[in-house]
């Protein structure tokens, strides 16, 4: 019961990653909302995991272990995105992937 | 139980609240503090549903090190706040997302609502092999023996995004120390606290790493802790960032992912298959990896969270 409780909050915080993901101009932003999608669905994995308790364990391990090997690549996938954003903002001041509003900025500061 | 309940439902309610929060808040900062309010939240949900592996792994990376990554960020883009946030989506794209993003809550509830009974469990299986590794704690168990393969690879990809990281310093600085990240005034609690605080930081992350064979813990928990140490003492000035040439240090990254790759050709030259650990050393193989590999992890997280080579390499 409990878990059902987790397993639908899990999803509504992946819905809400996902509505971030596309309307969020800002690219940080977008980071920020990919990590939530991707919190909903590691969630989801913990509540299969709990539904699969069994030999005296509170929940199936294998889920589990996936989970926290997919928490470090999320991190390292960050890592990377932030990078590449910081290096975008030194070399065009852009923090948004906007490609019409990065030129129009360039053109003007051309000018 | 119903107390229980209660809480659960309370705990669910909060962090789908502050999610939804972290979307909506007007400035990025906020929006951060936000996340990494989440994160905690989150937490205490892993608990609830007897993850204590994962809750510990979500404290201290998914809230801890990328908060900390993303309010780094957070502030350097500040200057550009305003410019970006006047890039405003169209009504019609924000009702097509907001759409999709129903549909997708609604099918993976669905899909919830919908699951097996009774659920599929490899924990009897998991349970079942314990022996054959000597640890007590299955999910250490699953990631280091029974599910190697997955944590190794997972190894490279950190250190291939180590390498896409720092491919993405400009020509002056390579090979050069990252940024030093430090703070404004290191004088004072900072520099005390880092001095009262790191000494039992690394003892912490050493017991964490110790007590993942039989208990809720293991390597990633306990260099996630080390990571944090470390880039603690570079904060407040005690130490300094290391220059991405260093060969030492380049050691020390390989270390975790080539100590595992021999083990596992070992398994293929000695045992039945790669990564098959000889039974009457189980325990010492997997101790020896999972220590090489808690020094890699803290390495390897440290110098992500710090970024590309930013300062002059010294001659």
């Amino acid at each position: 019961m409990s878990a059902t409780v987790f397993g639908l909050c899990g999803a509504v915080t992946a819905g809400l990653g996902l509505y971030g993901l596309i309307t969020e101009a800002p690219a940080l932003r977008k980071i920020l909302a990919f990590n939530l999608l991707g919190a909903g669905t590691f969630l989801f994995f913990g509540v299969v995991a709990r539904r699969g308790a069994a030999a005296g364990f509170g929940g199936d391990p294998v889920p589990q272990a996936l989970v926290i090997t997919g928490m470090v690549v999320a991190f390292a996938a960050t890592a990377m995105a932030v990078a590449l954003l910081l290096r975008l903002f030194n070399a065009t001041g852009a923090t948004t992937l906007d490609t019409n509003a990065t030129r129009a900025r360039n053109d003007s500061s051309d000018a | 139980m119903t107390i229980g309940f209660a809480l659960d439902v309370a705990i669910a309610v909060l962090v789908a609240a502050v999610a939804c929060w972290t979307i909506l808040a007007r400035a990025s900062f906020a929006a951060v503090v936000g996340f990494v309010s989440f994160g905690l939240l989150l937490t205490l949900a892993w608990v609830r549903l007897y993850a204590i592996d994962v809750a510990l792994t979500e404290a201290a990376i998914g809230s801890g090190l990328t908060g900390a990554l993303l309010l780094g960020a957070a502030a350097r883009l500040r200057t550009n706040e305003s410019a970006a946030q006047a890039e405003r989506p169209g009504m019609a794209l924000s009702v097509a997302a907001a759409l999709l993003s129903v549909t997708t809550t609604a099918a993976l509830a669905a899909a919830l609502l919908l699951l097996p009974s009774p659920a599929p469990t490899l924990a009897p299986a998991a349970a079942a092999n314990a022996g054959a590794t000597g640890l007590g704690n299955p999910v250490t168990n699953v990631l280091i023996a029974f599910r190697a393969m997955d944590t190794m690879l997972e190894k490279v990809v950190l250190l291939l995004a180590l390498v896409g990281v720092w491919s993405l310093s400009s020509d002056r600085f390579w090979g050069g120390p990252p940024s030093p990240l430090r703070a404004a005034n290191t004088d004072g609690p900072l520099s005390f606290l880092t001095r009262l605080l790191t000494p039992i930081g690394i003892v912490v992350g050493i017991y964490i790493l110790w007590e993942g064979a039989d208990n809720p813990g293991g390597a990633f928990q306990g260099g996630t802790i080390l990571a944090a140490m470390w880039l603690l003492m570079i904060m407040s000035g005690l130490a300094n960032a290391p220059a991405v040439r260093s060969r030492s240090l380049r050691l020390v990254l390989i270390a975790g992912p080539t100590v595992f790759l021999l083990v596992g050709l070992g398994g293929l030259w000695l045992g039945d298959a790669f990564l098959a650990y000889p039974v009457a050393y189980a325990k010492a193989v997997i101790l020896v990896i999972e220590f090489v590999m808690t020094l890699t992890i803290a390495a390897t997280l440290g110098l992500l969270l710090a970024g590309p080579p930013a300062q002059e390499a010294s001659r």
